[in-house]
């Protein structure tokens, strides 16, 4: 099906340092953002759990899935349904309780769908996954194609004691990011792990981990479940932070989104699927923002048909730059280690 | 040589395998004992490839019976047969491309942890500690040891796509190694090799024997008979001769089918 | 269920599921010869139910439409093919999948902007707009019956293309060893055109002949497609006669379960899938 390709899972030095300096820039933005500005990047944090999640399952193990987004949004749609009408509930359970849904729900579409191969698994991954935005659409207890609403944040109380308000936007960002940069820290431990090192072999060559005696359904569905428990964690927190869970959020626009996310910021290193969803959420925020031109006399609103210019910027990535950012910044830092005239 | 009991490391009984109307595999018997090398000949589509494969489980019987360490190994899953002990090399060099030589090695290694890809602490274990902590059982022969014992110790450090077809076919024989099998099958281990590589070869297969069950299918003659001391003769899925090489090479029947075309190629 | 009733659900089953066999047969030769998948498949479903809107509305004629149609998609499909396909035969079928994803984003946005986000009606020919009495009170629409005779049509049609021909032979060499096939001197790039040209064309008639019934809306092709997935899956990928015998099953499935069990109807058809993949992991039949 496709040759295998090595990951960049070590990162450069020039990688790393910019990724520094990213993150002191995430811890002080909110000092110098705006209201609206610290929402747009608690979602692109939100959107990077997402994208990191699915990083393990496509960019690690190799498993292109047409279907993450349910996870994603099945543990959003958790918390609507454990939030009463009238009053907050706790973060402590209820945070828990959705991770655990997803990744329950991961582990039961998994076991049918992770003995699939190649293009089968693409195709019944986005199956199963429109089975579930079905489910949820079509029935109105679950809120039908209306959506439900989030109407509190969760409350972070402790025996009467409030540690942090969610509702004041600029906390919501701070616990965001903990849990996005926990994320991030948990999933390099596993690339290194002894699970991990199985998962990029399976990438690779799946049939040499078989005959070598590793259970590879096993290893799989075992990602499979991380991931989908992780997608879960950036679900809950969407919904914990709109306020509001629809069925599109499990369709397969959402999956594609992630799928791009994770290729257009470089697999296989988490940093990459984080530099993704920022970029990827920028430049829809971008497009959609388009002004309206003069044009032969008309009135052309380009931000409404951003998804003519998203669909175009895709096609060209995939087309100029399939190893996505991290690629270009692997070449272009590999020209400068060997200046011209060095043969190396 | 006698044959202890305790030296019969693999027993395969009646060996048979269909694909639709064709038997590839006829009804092939063939032990393995500890310190012999058993090997396979015959011309192309005789069924050796198949046949390993079966013994491998890469494939499934349609009818027969396997033995290995005791254990009956009938109908097992390719997974399952090496955790058992079972090694097994590729006719078609089979080895991660992207990686370097120590880490294909240290992955092959690696194969023989505890495997609980759901236990928690897969996630967090240190996998050079989970490796060094199998090394240092008696019984096994640490990654290091294996690279040196395959002439691989100047190329630890290569990415596997870059090495030479030769030293790919080394890393093959390494990886299968590390797996700490008891019995091991090479499927053509000297493939495309040239002279001087296929003496290395031959050299390191003779090393081998002393502490396994080796099964050999090969082309290369020479190699064949400077190492085997079993010899089966496969002809259209089926065994027309079994025995000691020399008494193999007086049979007529094998002469006719085999050697004697061998000699006008 | 009385008789009557019955008939009618088995004949739109029937109608249904060889609508469906039209896109799967498409999908599945595309992938199984030149092992590409595309997501915007459906899309070319909406493109031929809304040329067969346009054009029916400019010529006054159905059947004037969806023959200029046919001749327009498959010009359409081989630029395409020409231009970008031809380019991912060799990729990773990730890089295949978002290509193609964002063609649906970029299909979408050329309909919108093209025909606008109206549902709009297609008016049956008066030739086939009567329909035959079953009972006092059921009557069946001849048109649908004309929509199965179509498809079965072009079902034998391709049937004898792939089978009978000596282009069908190619294409089965060409899914079967394409450098062996380059070799004996065959225009391999040709049989990929002419492939993708035929899956283009089959989703098209499909959407043509369905806007009567279906009308003609936005996403239209989005719903098609997944249906057709399942399709595809369960017939096994690459199997022309696979995707008959699933795409029948999934339309028996589907139509019957939206009458006999109205609130798992929607999941009934996926449900079918898990049960054949427990069963066959690569479907119910090989290439």
């Amino acid at each position: 099906m496709s040759s295998p390709k090595a990951n960049l899972e070590i990162l450069p030095r020039g990688v790393q340092i910019a990724l520094g300096l990213g993150l002191v820039a995430l811890l002080a933005f909110p000092w110098v953002g705006t209201d609206f500005y610290t929402q747009m990047v608690t979602r692109m944090l939100i959107m990077a759990i997402f994208a990191m999640s699915l990083d393990l399952l496509q960019g690690v193990t190799g498993l292109v899935s047409l279907g993450h987004a349910a996870y994603f949004g099945l543990a959003g749609y958790a918390l609507a349904f454990l939030m009463p009408q009238d009053a907050a509930v706790s973060l402590w359970w209820t945070l828990p309780v959705a991770v655990l849904a997803s990744a329950l729900a991961a582990l039961i579409i998994g076991f049918f769908v992770v003995r699939t191969h190649g293009i089968y698994f693409i195709m019944v991954t986005m199956a199963f996954a429109q089975m579930v935005f079905f489910l949820f659409f079509d029935n109105k207890i679950l809120g039908g194609s209306d959506g439900l609403y989030i109407n509190f944040k969760p409350s972070a109380q402790v025996f009467g004691f409030t540690l942090f308000d969610l509702e004041n936007k600029i906390t919501f960002y701070y616990v965001t990011l903990v849990l996005a940069l926990l994320v991030y820290v948990f999933l390099r431990r596993l690339l290194w792990s002894p699970l991990g090192r199985a998962l990029s072999g399976i990438r690779i060559n799946e049939h040499r981990m078989k005959a070598m005696g590793f259970g590879t359904f096993g290893y799989k569905l075992t990602a499979f479940t991380i991931a989908g428990g992780l997608a879960g964690l950036a679900g809950y927190l969407w919904g914990a932070q709109s306020g509001f869970v629809n069925p599109e959020l499990m369709g397969f626009h959402m999956s594609a989104h992630a799928i791009m996310m994770v290729i257009l910021g470089g697999m296989g290193n988490f940093a990459g699927a984080f530099v993704g969803a920022f970029t990827f959420e920028y430049v829809l925020h971008v497009l959609k923002d388009l002004p309206t031109l003069q044009m032969f006399g008309k009135d052309i609103n380009l931000g409404k048909h951003w998804q003519l210019w998203m669909g175009t910027f895709i096609v060209l990535v995939v087309i100029f730059a399939p190893r996505g950012l991290m690629g270009l910044a692997e070449r272009f830092l590999q020209k400068r280690e060997y200046p011209k005239g060095n043969s190396k | 040589m006698t044959a202890l009991s305790t030296d019969l490391l693999l027993s395969a009984k009646n060996l048979t395998k269909h694909f639709g109307g064709l038997a590839a595999v006829n009804d092939v018997s063939i032990d393995l004992f500890k310190g012999q090398i058993h090997a396979v000949i015959g011309p192309n589509g005789a069924g050796k490839s198949t046949l390993t494969n079966l013994v491998s489980g890469d494939l499934t019987l349609t009818s027969g019976s396997i033995q290995l360490n005791g254990h009956d190994v009938t109908g097992w899953s390719a997974e399952k047969i090496s955790k058992q002990g079972l090694g097994r090399s590729f006719q078609k060099t089979n080895v991660f491309l992207p990686l370097s030589v120590w880490d294909n090695v240290r992955l092959a290694a690696q194969s023989r942890d505890s495997q609980q890809p759901w236990n928690p602490l897969s996630w967090f274990k240190n996998t050079q500690n989970a490796i060094n902590s199998i090394a240092a059982q008696a019984t096994n022969m640490p990654a290091s040891e294996i690279i040196k014992l395959c002439k691989l110790e100047n190329r630890m450090h290569a990415i596997a796509g870059t090495i030479s077809h030769g030293e790919q076919r080394q890393l093959e024989i390494a990886m299968t190694l590390a797996t700490q099998p008891r019995v091991l099958l090479l499927d053509e281990p000297l493939a495309g090799m040239g002279v001087a590589e296929a003496e290395r070869m031959i050299e390191l297969l003779h090393t081998l024997k002393k502490n396994h069950a080796m099964l050999l299918v090969e082309h290369d003659m020479d190699a064949v008979f400077a190492l085997a001391d079993k010899l089966t003769v496969m002809v259209n899925g089926q065994v027309i001769a079994s025995d000691n090489p020399s008494k193999v090479r007086a049979d007529a029947k094998v002469q006719a089918a085999y050697l004697g075309e061998e000699e006008h190629v | 269920m009385d008789f009557p009733t019955f008939l009618i659900q088995l004949l739109n089953s029937v109608q249904y599921g060889l609508l469906l066999f039209m896109l799967a047969a498409g999908l599945t030769l595309i992938f199984g010869i030149m092992g590409v998948v595309n997501l915007a498949h459906g899309s070319f479903y909406m493109l031929g139910a809304y040329l067969a809107y346009w054009l029916s509305t400019l010529m006054g004629s159905l059947t004037l439409a969806i023959i200029v149609g046919i001749a327009l998609a498959v010009l359409f499909g081989l630029a395409l093919e020409w231009l970008l396909f031809r380019h991912f035969y060799e990729r990773d079928h990730l890089d295949q999948v978002l290509l193609t994803f964002g063609l649906i984003y970029i299909f979408e946005e050329l309909r919108s902007i093209l025909w606008g986000d109206d549902v709009h009606g297609v008016t049956i020919p008066e030739a086939l707009s009567a329909s035959i009495p079953l009972t006092d009170n059921l009557s069946y629409p001849v048109y649908r019956l004309f929509m199965s005779a179509v498809c079965i049509a072009l079902a034998l049609g391709l049937y004898w293309l792939i089978a009978k021909t000596r282009l069908g032979m190619k294409i089965r060499a060409g899914a079967f060893n394409r450098d062996m096939t380059e070799a004996l001197g065959i225009n391999i790039k040709l049989i990929h055109a002419v492939v993708f040209a035929l899956g283009v064309g089959l989703a098209a008639v499909a959407g043509m002949i369905a806007s009567p019934i279906s009308s003609v809306y936005p996403n239209m092709g989005s719903q098609v497609l997944i249906m057709c997935f399942v399709v595809v899956v369960i017939g096994g990928i690459g199997s022309v006669r696979g995707a008959l015998i699933s795409a029948l099953l999934v339309g028996l499935a589907d139509t019957f379960g939206k009458v006999l069990l109205p609130s798992m109807s929607g999941m009934l058809v996926y449900m079918l899938m898990a049960a054949v993949l427990l069963w066959k992991p690569e479907g119910l039949f090989k290439a």
